[in-house]
């Protein structure tokens, strides 16, 4: 088994020279360390053990290979769903894709943040911010800004499993200030069977990433809402979804 | 890691095996070249499928027997995790479904070193009996038997029966000198594959009276004679380059095989029916998931398994 992944790496290497080397070089200032790190923690070991144990049904990943800053946006019912889309992303682009994450919840003890900041590459959120007057969204304006990918979560917490949320409205005020950024529409289905809230010991189930069609900013923030809403029901309903239950 | 026995019988099936590959793939790109009004994508998909698994199963055969078994045991995993997702299935037993994984590797443990008690009482006796009592600690009593029943039935056709295919491999060498451990497995598998692939020929092309409409269709008087036909013909042909058969042992393999693929494949369609669902997954392109593959060897594996181990171990 090792030696059949040492000459997959090698060969990708040599394949892709460009590949991670060239995420490496852009963000060296800011994350050169954790690339070093975080990139191969995700394409060897997080990718496979995912693939493994969880029999992921993706529909169209290449609609994930984004040239510039863009969010995407996901119905959330576990903890899997952020590893399940970063395991989704191609090598060269993993140092600019960031989870939003909440801070309060991943950054309460030190080694939980060092696996979330350095492993995973969150973006905290200050879900307290506005009550003290500050914006809780100022990171994901300036990861956008660099050229980030997001992956946020508009339904704000994982619920109960298996079933939507009404989505919250931040991904839209942040929309508005950057009009031209992409929003990609992911459904996600049977990972809240296989790690639910709540509980600490994931158990294998066939899974589901259904990706959607680019939206474009329309100029308003309730019909961004809408579009959002109904482009998660199609994927829901479609024949890479599965209906809640 | 033992070195695999790879005798001249064992060789001469593989090259047998690579062989029909060859014309199912030829048959078709003929087929797609004069006549593509009747060339359906499907059929593609489903031969491509068939080289995948028989490449795979070549190769680890070729590894070792470690490797094998193991591969054996991922097949069981991905049909249990496949048989878990379509069922319905209550929140609180996610616990004791994490017991029944964790079986497998226990289960095929039994097989590999070869300790013939405990393989067979370690499901059907220790987790039958212990795992409802994991199950009544949930403290919901709502669904109980449903949930121990499901989760047991799922755990034989999909783990226990299916572990029987990898202790072929743990069986003493020496009785089978033509094929060694591999030809049995080989035997099995080949016969339990072509007929599969006979039955729906046969059904296809002959198929009159169904024999089980309400369950499963497709399935017909025809089509289960054509691959008796086609097994017994093939158990007999092969048993002297894989196994310690004798010609008459031979043919009640062979019909043993053709009975028990068509009562698998009959059992897991009846589930399917129950649960409205056409396939029990879509891993498997052309195909459907893993247990529309693995149907009938669920049931082939320990009839055929027990039936050699009473005639020659």
């Amino acid at each position: 088994m090792f030696t059949v992944d040492g000459v997959t790496k090698v060969v990708k290497s040599a394949l892709h020279p460009s590949g991670s080397a060239r995420g490496d070089g852009k963000r060296s200032r800011r994350t050169g360390v954790t690339a070093r790190l975080r990139v191969p923690f995700i394409r060897w070991l997080l990718r496979p053990l995912l693939h493994l144990l969880l029999d992921l049904h993706v529909a169209h990943p290449q609609r994930l290979q984004l040239a510039g800053p863009a969010i995407v946006c996901a119905n959330h019912n576990s903890h899997l769903d952020s590893l399940v889309l970063l395991s989704l992303f191609p090598a060269c682009l993993l140092p600019r894709v960031r989870p939003v994450a909440a801070a309060d919840y991943f950054l309460r003890n030190p080694l939980l943040a060092w696996v979330a900041t350095t492993l995973i590459g969150i973006i905290p959120i200050d879900r307290d911010a506005r009550a003290r007057g500050l914006d809780p969204l100022a990171g994901c304006h300036e990861a956008l800004a660099r050229g980030d990918i997001l992956l946020l979560f508009p339904e704000g917490t994982r619920g109960e499993p298996e079933r939507r949320q009404p989505l919250r409205k931040g991904v839209a005020w942040l929309l508005e200030q950057h009009p031209d950024v992409p929003v990609v529409p992911v459904f996600l289905y049977g990972l809240g069977k296989a790690l639910p809230r709540g509980a600490a010991l994931p158990v294998p189930f066939a899974c589901g990433v259904a990706v959607g069609e680019t939206l474009a900013w329309r100029g308003c923030r309730e019909t961004f809402m809408q579009d959002l809403e109904s482009a998660l029901q199609r994927l829901a309903a479609g024949p890479h979804g599965k209906p809640c239950e | 890691m033992n070195a695999p026995q790879l005798t001249i019988g064992v060789s001469i099936a593989l090259s047998g095996m690579l062989a029909t590959l060859l014309f199912a793939s030829a048959a078709q790109a003929g087929l797609a070249r004069w006549q593509p009004e009747r060339v359906r994508g499907e059929l593609q998909a489903r031969i491509r499928s068939w080289w995948w698994i028989a490449g795979a199963f070549a190769f680890v055969a070729m590894l070792s027997r470690e490797v094998t078994i193991a591969l054996v045991a991922f097949t069981s995993f991905a049909a249990l995790r496949e048989y878990f997702s379509i069922i319905p299935m209550r929140r609180c037993d996610r616990r004791v479904l994490a017991w029944a994984y964790a079986a497998i590797p226990v289960q095929f443990l039994w097989a590999a070193i070869g300790w013939y008690g405990m393989f067979m009482v370690f499901i059907p006796v220790c987790l039958f009996l212990l795992l409802p009592m994991r199950t009544a600690l949930n403290g919901e009593t709502r669904g109980f038997l449903h949930a121990a029943g499901a989760l047991h039935w799922g755990l034989m056709t999909c783990v226990f029966s299916l572990s029987h295919a990898a202790y072929l491999l743990a069986l003493p060498a020496h009785v089978n000198p033509a094929g060694g451990n591999l030809g049995l497995l080989l035997y099995l598998a080949l016969l339990t594959a072509l007929n599969d692939v006979a039955q729906y020929c046969a059904g296809k092309l002959l198929g009159q009276r169904k024999v089980v409409p309400r369950v499963s269709p497709g399935k017909t008087v025809e089509g289960l004679l054509g691959g008796i036909a086609v097994t017994t013909a093939l158990a007999t042909t092969l048993a002297p380059l894989l196994t310690p058969f004798s010609p008459i042992e031979s043919l009640g393999a062979g019909l043993l095989v053709a009975l028990a693929g068509f009562l698998g494949d009959v059992v897991v369609s009846a589930l399917k029916r129950d649960l409205g669902l056409k396939d029990s997954g879509t891993a498997i392109p052309g195909h459907g998931g893993v247990l529309d593959r693995v149907d009938s060897l669920t049931m082939t594996a320990p009839f055929f398994f027990h039936y050699l181990y009473y005639l020659h171990y």
